[in-house]
């Protein structure tokens, strides 16, 4: 309650109503003025639940929704502890500059990394948890009666001595007067009813009507359009442009420079703005990267497999005496290029800057680093700031970036007093990427003459995602993130038991900006060492599964994820005729995933016809929507293997559309069967967790049945498509 | 000046001919559940129906569709009650993030007009939709399902 307390009042009464996105406070009377309340006047008991009288239940989501689902397993977490009827939930977020003004009373609004659910759910059901236990005490103390005879189900409070009952509605008034009590005990997960089950999500039934209002959709009195163009070369700024040639041009208002970097032209419409946008003169200062391809890029990269200086991520033994001493010793070199994220919604925002005010509309996966670009482009101090999320049209990572609402912010700041929709146009968003990040792999085995795996050393070379956006998270210049799912212990930890190992890391950062991309570095770390697995096992004339399950016998989570596609997919048994399998295993964002893949390859076609994919992550709060995200997975992930491809020339991406970079369609598309394992003990990552297997077992699978290892990516460059 | 009938609602717009159609639904009509994804008729995330057939609006000139009867997401249900379609979608819990959805349900939904009951290989045909996401499997069962219901 102390918290409550000392809060800035003021900083409630936020006007920010006018679309969607955000809840608004309102601390006017004649309501008690110790309560904290919603817009409508309904009691806040926790930070996370408003009871509203007709018995609604308003619980907040901190974490952003880009369909991972996140926003219904959070309102699972809370909705067990609080004992609510589930039927009448719904969700609000908070703002990230009410989060501020309460002392962050929302926590982390971070939604990467496979961490919406995992980082928050102690917390939240601590926050449903202590609403109970003030509801029920509430209808104690009217009824007078002890709180430990009274009981909470489906929104019920019901003294059984008396036979006496109260919904929460009725109670939730008193209730928010009375002091959250500071511990309380969580359920027993055997007690559990609403985690664990599949239910359905609560955000299904305005998208697909056209009534989900995303960042793009926003729409203000008023309001106008901007489309924007940044120096195609990455680093490159803007020299001149010639905006009288545009400045007749239907519906112009204005062209702005924003930073250094980048002009936009605001119009009555997107279209006029980006028809404008296009006839207009710009001469760009392209800088020191105008030159740079791809070949320029991997060609750097190359000599880091061989380089000196390294990173040393993972070591044990002594691979060197290994090497020397190897009755055989396998190498391969693999490479994976640029990608990017390609999200179905371009980047986009909408600001309102006023010289006392900044507001900012927009999809975001990081609500606060919204926030905190939207206050240092608008330069106003802290309580003059807002943004309001909107439901994300994908995100993947890329709406982690904040790049787009500075952008927006500059743009609104040359047109005070009126509200201002950016939008990029499909081809800025594949310009202007934060691109899956580039990377070599020299593998190295030795093995003895029983075919053993006795020494094995992974050597990466290439790009630093931290360095280029989380600097302060390296650790004396190294980059633990590059050794996800290689590395000695923790949420990432390689599986495979070698007693002279050496995992390493030349860092070379090219100018091309790199991202945390859905999966991020499992993708290609998972494709090098699992597609050398199958290497190796094909060598010593050994099983891929009996190779690996002997390696993994010291951790037996990562193997059982892996017995069990083994067992789903009937790897004793042959395979249909003229069907060819592939296995794959990974950790990541503390899950464990494996897939088995079986595929036909008709000359250059490769048709997948099933995946079964499994995956352990502790506990499973909606197993229906971890079905979905491992169904996903495989689109994202294949998509990526056999098309994506971001190619560099003259400093700049070649690619501009859906055309020349291409995705999956649903004719594509494998079977995939899911198995959700969770073993319980711990709270691993879903979203991500399973890309990492998606791309190794296809080629795992192409290459049992063509004989051919692929080593480079992706697989359009051999010419092989999806059947 | 542009003469559309969407949604069965008549609507005079000052755009310029070429303007293409899913931008005047979206800025000068006001609707946006027909989105933008690409603009040059890859990814369907704009599909509306134009004489029942789907059609990528952001490559139609709006020129080229006065006169004739426009379709959009927001009027895909009748009389308030959702098309067999919706009710799948939303019976299946298929959408992810969603943004994908409305072009894909009325790709959806014209495939079924045509082809009643679909088999997957009519799927794999006629919807070409880019989903990000991957929803693409409940996409398929509920189409069957909706095919099912009617």
């Amino acid at each position: 309650m102390s918290d409550r307390l000392t809060i800035n009042r003021r900083a409630f009464i936020i006007s920010s109503a006018a679309v969607g996105g955000g809840l608004a406070f309102s601390l006017d009377l004649p309501f008690d003025p110790t309560v904290a309340r919603a817009a409508d006047g309904a009691p806040e008991l926790t930070n996370w639940v408003v009871i509203r009288p007709d018995d609604t239940v308003v619980i907040r989501i901190a974490r952003s929704e880009m369909g991972q689902g996140s926003l219904t397993g959070l309102a699972q977490l809370v909705a067990e502890e609080l004992e609510c009827d589930w039927s009448k939930v719904v969700t609000e977020y908070p703002t990230p500059g009410q989060n501020l003004a309460r002392k962050r009373a929302w926590g982390d609004f971070g939604t990467g990394g496979s961490r919406g659910i995992r980082e928050s759910q102690d917390y939240v059901r601590k926050a449903g948890a202590a609403a109970r236990v003030m509801l029920i005490q509430a209808a104690a103390e009217a009824w007078n009666v002890p709180a430990s005879e009274c009981t909470a189900a489906n929104s019920v409070i019901t003294h059984a001595q008396s036979g006496r009952n109260t919904t929460y509605g009725k109670v939730a008034e008193a209730a928010a007067k009375i002091e959250p009590p500071k511990d309380v005990t969580l359920k027993d997960p055997k007690d559990w009813k609403l985690i664990g089950k599949g239910v359905k999500r609560l955000d299904t039934t305005d998208k697909t009507n056209g009534k989900m209002v995303y960042g793009v959709d926003v729409k203000l009195p008023g309001m106008l359009n901007a489309a924007i163009k940044d120096c195609p070369v990455f680093g490159g700024k803007v020299k001149s442009f010639d905006a009288a040639k545009i400045a007749d041009m239907k519906g112009v208002k204005k062209v702005v420079q924003v930073g250094d970097s980048a002009v936009a032209v605001i119009a009555d419409t997107w279209w006029h703005a980006k028809t404008a946008l296009d006839a207009l003169p710009i001469v760009w200062d392209e800088g020191p990267n105008a030159k740079v391809t791809s070949a320029s890029i991997a060609q750097w990269l190359k000599e880091g497999l061989d380089a000196d200086t390294v990173f040393v991520g993972n070591q044990n033994g002594d691979v060197k005496a290994g090497l020397a001493k190897a009755a055989k010793t396998v190498t391969a070199d693999y490479a994976y290029p640029y990608q990017n994220h390609a999200t179905m919604e371009p980047m986009n925002a909408t600001a309102l800057y006023t010289a006392d005010k900044c507001q900012v509309w927009c999809g975001t996966q990081n609500g606060e680093a919204a926030y905190a670009a939207a206050l240092e482009a608008s330069g106003l101090p802290a309580e003059k700031v807002d943004v309001y999320k909107h439901i994300c049209g994908g995100g993947f990572g890329r709406r982690g970036r904040t790049d787009y609402v500075t952008q927006a912010v500059l743009v609104a700041k040359q047109m005070p007093g009126t509200p201002v929709k950016l939008l990029w146009s499909r081809e800025e968003d594949m310009h202007h990427g934060s691109y899956h990040p580039i990377t070599q792999c020299r593998l190295r085995a030795g093995l003895d003459d029983k075919g053993n795996l006795e020494t094995l050393h992974i050597r990466i070379s290439g790009q630093s995602i931290l360095t280029a956006l989380v600097p302060s998270r390296l650790i004396n210049g190294m980059d633990p993130v590059t050794f996800q799912g290689l590395s000695p212990k923790g949420e990432a930890a390689f599986g495979y038991s070698v007693p002279n190992l050496l995992i390493d890391h030349a860092m070379r950062n090219p100018h091309v900006p790199p991202g945390f991309w859905r999966g991020v570095n499992v993708n290609h770390n998972a494709i090098y060492v699992e597609s050398f697995m199958d290497e190796l096992a094909k060598e010593t004339g050994t099983d891929a599964l009996e190779f690996r399950r002997k390696l993994l016998a010291e951790h037996p989570k990562h193997l059982a994820v892996l017995n069990a596609v083994a067992e789903r997919v009937g790897w004793d048994k042959p395979a249909p005729n003229g069907v060819f399998r592939g296995l794959a295993h990974f950790m990541g964002y503390g899950s464990y995933t494996a897939a088995a893949a079986e595929v036909s390859v008709d000359g250059k076609k490769v048709k997948i016809h099933r995946i079964v994919a499994a995956t352990d992550p502790g506990y499973a709060v909606n197993p229906a929507q971890i079905e979905r995200q491992i169904a996903g997975s495989f689109v994202y992930g294949l998509s990526a293997l056999f098309y994506g491809e971001i190619t560099i020339k003259d400093g700049r991406a070649e690619q501009d559309n859906f055309d020349t970079y291409n995705s999956m369609r649903i004719s594509e598309m494998p079977k995939v069967e899911s198995i959700v394992m969770p073993s319980g003990g711990f709270w691993g990552g879903v979203g991500e967790p399973t890309i990492a297997v998606a791309a190794p077992a296809v080629l795992n699978a192409i290459a049992a049945a063509t004989g051919t290892r692929y080593r480079t990516f992706p697989l359009k460059n051999h010419g092989l498509t999806i059947a | 000046m542009a003469r559309l009938v969407i949604n069965g609602q008549t609507h005079e717009v000052d755009v310029e001919p070429d303007t293409p159609l899913l931008w005047v639904i979206r800025e000068n009509i006001g609707m946006t559940g027909t989105k933008y994804g690409c603009g040059i008729a890859q990814c369907g995330a704009c599909t509306v129906h134009i004489d029942g057939v789907a059609t990528r609006s952001c490559s139609m000139p709006v020129s080229a569709v006065e006169g004739k009867q426009i379709t959009t997401i927001e009027g895909l249900a009748l009389n308030g009650t959702p098309h067999p379609v919706q009710k799948a979608w939303i019976d299946l819990d298929v959408p992810q993030c969603g943004y994908c959805q409305s072009g894909m349900i009325m790709a959806v939904a014209a495939l079924l007009k045509e082809k009643p009951k679909p088999t997957d290989a009519d799927i794999d045909r006629a919807i070409t939709n880019i989903c990000r996401c991957g929803t693409f499997q409940q996409v398929r069962a509920a189409i069957h399902a909706a095919a099912a219901s009617a």
